[in-house]
């Protein structure tokens, strides 16, 4: 491995982003493909699948062997909201892979009886964020129906271009989101990424199926993440 | 479950590996690039060896580090990569086996 290789990769891998070492494994030749480098013919439609995928494999293409090794960043969820929603999202979310964490400042909702076994933060998220930022493989939910509380982690998120961002509310209270939103800064392309109402349309009424859709349209976005936005303007 | 969402620094093969690089020392890189049946190690996985034949990580269980870690000596010294193969039916698995009854190909190369 190229000592260059090799500390560039670390690099990517504790800034919690996503990177395919590709090895050529005749000549032991490798190089770093980040996420939305382009790579051309069969090798490119592997690399691009390990990004997808997360999963290492060996590949013959141009006549070749390759091994590449998918170092993607452990997804996560991060809640704004300690509600009914959340108590059934939280333990879905964990056992489907993703590691949740509940920010809501208010201390009545926010408790280790109603949480437990959840990181769990009874602060603003405006105070959580600043010491543990959002990136590109956190998705963020938005369930408070508060603005106050909501408004600021939604802008956050969507600057730190998490892989998915979702908003409880009517279309209605989401109009009037949309409208605050551009008050502070955020462009149109922006807000079209905010799923709201939350949640894929699969009738959900009771809070845990609400956290279902929530869940399998988190999923969803992650596993299609880089698909839908190819060729659109960043 | 380990839940952390950023790496185990005093853990990871190939942090540990670079530690190493920095402290001038010669280190070679052993990565699973193909499991058959049942592995215990997924494709991907590292076992990282300095020239003293001290390691961190891992490719099996358990079975058959201390073969790898003989063969990266070796190729500490001679620089040139080697792709390992280990399980029931091989030959050296009478020696080396995997328990398991899986079958892994393991790929040696010198850092630098």
């Amino acid at each position: 491995m190229d000592p260059y290789v090799l500390k560039t990769l670390n690099e990517e891998r504790r800034a919690r982003r996503a990177a395919v070492l590709v090895t050529d494994l005749g000549d032991g030749r490798d190089r770093i493909v980040r996420e939305g480098d382009h790579v051309a013919g069969d090798l490119g439609a592997a690399v691009a699948r390990a990004f997808r995928t997360g999963n290492s494999e060996s590949v013959a293409a141009e006549g070749r062997t390759f091994f590449l090794n998918a170092h993607l960043p452990r997804p996560r969820l991060v809640v704004i909201g300690a509600v009914h929603i959340s108590q059934a999202l939280a333990p879905m979310a964990r056992i489907a892979g993703y590691p949740v964490e509940i920010i809501d400042p208010r201390t009545a909702f926010a408790t280790p009886e109603r949480f437990p076994d959840v990181a769990l933060h009874a602060e603003w998220p405006e105070d959580v964020l600043k010491r543990e930022p959002l990136d590109s493989y956190t998705a963020l939910a938005a369930v408070t129906h508060d603005p106050k509380i909501d408004d600021f982690a939604l802008k956050a998120a969507l600057d730190a271009r998490c892989f998915y961002v979702g908003a409880l509310g009517s279309r209605k209270t989401h109009a009037k989101r949309v409208e605050r939103l551009l008050a502070l800064g955020a462009s149109a392309d922006q807000i079209a990424r905010i799923h709201a109402p939350i949640g894929l349309d699969i009738g959900a009424a009771s809070p845990a199926e609400i956290a279902v859709a929530v869940l399998a349209q988190t999923i969803h976005a992650f596993r299609s993440r880089g698909l839908e936005s190819k060729g659109a303007v960043a | 479950m380990d839940e952390s969402i950023y790496l185990d620094e005093a853990r990871d093969p190939l942090i540990i590996a670079e530690g190493w690089m920095k402290d001038g020392k010669d280190v070679a890189i052993a990565t699973v690039v193909e499991t058959w049946g049942s592995a215990p190690r997924p494709v991907g996985s590292h076992l990282v060896i300095d020239a003293e034949g001290n390691f961190h990580g891992s490719v099996s269980g358990g079975c058959v580090e201390g073969a790898v870690v003989a063969e990266a000596i070796d190729v500490i010294d001679s620089g040139k990569a080697r792709m390992l193969e280990f399980g029931v039916a091989d030959e050296t698995a009478w020696q080396v086996g995997l328990s398991c009854g899986g079958r892994i190909k393991v790929y040696v190369e010198r850092l630098g």
